[in-house]
């Protein structure tokens, strides 16, 4: 009927050395793009690494506030760890609980809307995000600061005395926090949808409520996903830069005093702040601070993954 | 305990999509009741109205009534959730929780039920409920490790012990065998055989050699085209339906002369 030849199968045992051109390209392309993340990364290292030795080397007294290099940077990686993890522990479980409705309680439509509605708070530019915090809710807070003064003042967290701007460590994190919640609810709804109608339905099957199943399967299959999320949102909360120079009111070093008007300030904001005024051994060692910003977000993802690995065979991936 | 389970005029819809029409049908208690028919007659589909899953699915509602030793179990002021812990199922495939350890899959429906328990009891519990599944010899030794790990066949008969471990009054299984291999499905024949000592059985199976081994009475679905409803068109005890049927439908589905 037609002469065209088909091409005879291989026979069996020679699969491995033919290969499909568009594996070829696939492969090729994908160990490319592999590389070309690790050139970058490594070629940022040594960037930050380069720059930053005068400041490692130089004598104590010619870093800006003349107490070393490790006295400079201490109290800046203190704040952004302080401002990020406050983000974190008040945005996760909102996040987790807005996926939660959004997944299983609202109504089709009404979980539409809100969906686009969270996403939507992720496109506003983070400046935005500080002139929000600075005029609108560092106000609000003070009040609710001063009451924590005189009803928790015990609380190391809570001493005081209350600041008055409300652009405090607190605020900082809040707005934060703001801006890390349609990352992690986004992707915590996702894993939330993707849980199986089998694991859903075994729960239900057993006499479970709503709830009951939220916690049985939808939640221990989310698990992993959840942290993936905070851990981003951490990322960007670790990194955020104008709104927290916006917001936080700076002055003074390491403290857990959340609501005065002496904080420490962040990595990325002090190097916002300061870096137009820099020259010389000043920008040496605001790159040092880079570097070491850039080491803490290493190790926060490399805590993540062990994290999620943890229990890897009971994650429900097999 | 055991109970019996009385249908009637029992319509059951997707949506404005009327899947099973005009069940009328009396399970008796520890007994084993087959359900056999064509793929697509609704026999999943009821089997699911009568521990209320069916309503889970959006649009998902029931006309009629089934009464389980006297309670009327689609009742105004009856919890469907109080209705599932009597009435246990096992999914066609496996699905034993993935995050959760063997040990915790058995012990996950009474840790629903919230009542506060001894360990060495919840123990004794596992272990009873995993050997009524025929499993316990097969996983004592690693009562910690996911029940994920386990072949088919296990996983299924994990998910029975996970299913008799609340005691339930009636268990339905719908094709518990299918997606197994032949002696796991041997395997879960035989506990079916232990199992209706105590429980009222309802299972739909594709398999007729596996309804006439295993059951006392049949009940057989047929529909009549596609997007009608399906029907309950035979329901005698499993001798008869395999021997003499009633029904001209019946005889032609079971001699595979059909369609
Ligand atoms: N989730 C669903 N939504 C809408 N229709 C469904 C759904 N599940 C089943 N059906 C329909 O209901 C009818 C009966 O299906 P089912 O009970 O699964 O049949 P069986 O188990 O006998 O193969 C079929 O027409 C099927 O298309
Ligand atoms: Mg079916």
């Amino acid at each position: 009927m037609s002469s065209t030849r088909t091409t005879p199968p291989s026979p069996a045992g020679t699969g491995r050395s033919v290969r499909r051109p568009g594996d070829r390209v696939f492969a090729g392309t994908a160990k490319g793009a592999g590389i070309l993340i690790l050139v970058i990364l490594a070629g940022v290292a040594a960037f930050l690494v380069v720059e930053a030795v005068p400041a490692l080397t130089a004598p104590a007294e010619d870093i800006p506030g003349d107490r070393g290099l490790a006295g400079y940077i201490a109290p800046l990686v203190f704040g952004t760890l302080l401002a990020a993890v406050i983000a974190l522990l008040v945005a996760t479980p909102l996040a987790v609980a807005i996926a939660l409705f959004i997944a299983y309680y609202a109504p089709r439509r009404m979980a539409q809307g809100l969906g686009y509605l969270v996403d939507l708070l992720a496109a506003i530019p983070s400046i935005v995000y500080g002139f929000w915090g600075i005029f609108w809710l560092a106000p609000k807070l003070v009040p609710f600061y001063e009451w924590l003064e005189r009803r928790l003042g015990f609380i190391p967290l809570f001493a005081g005395p209350a600041s008055t701007t409300g652009r405090t460590m607190l605020t900082a994190g809040l707005v934060l926090a703001v801006m890390i919640l349609p990352i992690v609810s986004a992707i915590s709804r996702e894993v939330f949808l993707q849980v199986p109608s089998l694991h859903r339905e075994a729960a239900l099957a057993l006499g479970a409520t709503r709830w009951e199943m939220i916690r049985m399967a939808v939640l221990p299959y989310g698990r992993s996903g959840v942290i993936g999320g905070s851990m981003l949102g951490l990322g960007r909360a670790l990194g955020e830069t104008m709104a927290v120079a916006i917001v936080l009111s700076v002055s003074g070093g390491i403290t857990f005093n959340l609501i005065s008007s002496g904080n420490p300030s962040t990595i990325a904001a002090n190097i916002a702040l300061e870096f137009p005024e820099s020259s010389g051994i000043d920008i040496n060692t605001l790159i040092a601070s880079g570097l070491a910003l850039f080491v803490i977000t290493l190790a926060v993802n490399m805590l993540a993954r062990a994290i999620v690995n943890r229990r890897a065979d009971f994650s429900g991936a097999n | 305990m055991a109970k019996r389970i009385d249908v009637s005029d029992l319509n059951i819809y997707y949506g404005n999509f009327l899947a099973v029409e005009g069940v009328n049908v009396s399970i008796e208690p520890r007994s084993i009741t087959a359900l056999i028919g064509p793929s697509g007659c609704g026999k999943s589909t009821f089997l699911r109205s009568i521990n209320r899953m069916h309503e889970v699915i959006p649009g998902g509602r029931v006309e009629g009534k089934i009464v389980m030793d006297g309670q009327d179990l689609y009742g105004p002021d009856v919890d469907p959730v109080d209705v599932r812990r009597q009435i246990g199922m096992v999914f066609q495939r496996p699905n034993p929780f993935p995050t959760m350890s063997i040990y915790e899959n058995v012990a996950a429906g009474i840790r629903l039920n919230a009542k506060k328990m001894k360990k060495s009891d919840l123990d004794d519990l596992v272990e009873r409920s995993l050997r009524g599944a025929n499993l316990w010899i097969e996983v004592k030794d690693r009562l910690n490790r996911p029940g994920a790990g386990l072949s088919g066949g296990q996983q299924q008969r994990l998910c029975i012990a996970r299913a008799i471990a609340v005691e339930p009054d009636v268990l339905l299984m719908d094709e518990p065998a299918s997606a197994l291999d032949p002696i796991s499905t041997l395997a879960i024949e035989d506990l079916m055989a232990d199992l209706k000592e105590r429980f009222t059985i309802v299972i739909v199976t594709h398999n007729m050699q596996q309804a006439a081994r295993v059951s006392e009475q049949t009940g057989f679905f047929n529909l009549n085209g596609v997007g009608q409803p399906g029907r309950l068109i035979e329901f005698n005890p499993t001798e008869k339906i395999f021997s003499n049927p009633d029904e001209k439908a019946t005889e032609d589905y079971i001699s595979g002369r059909f369609g």
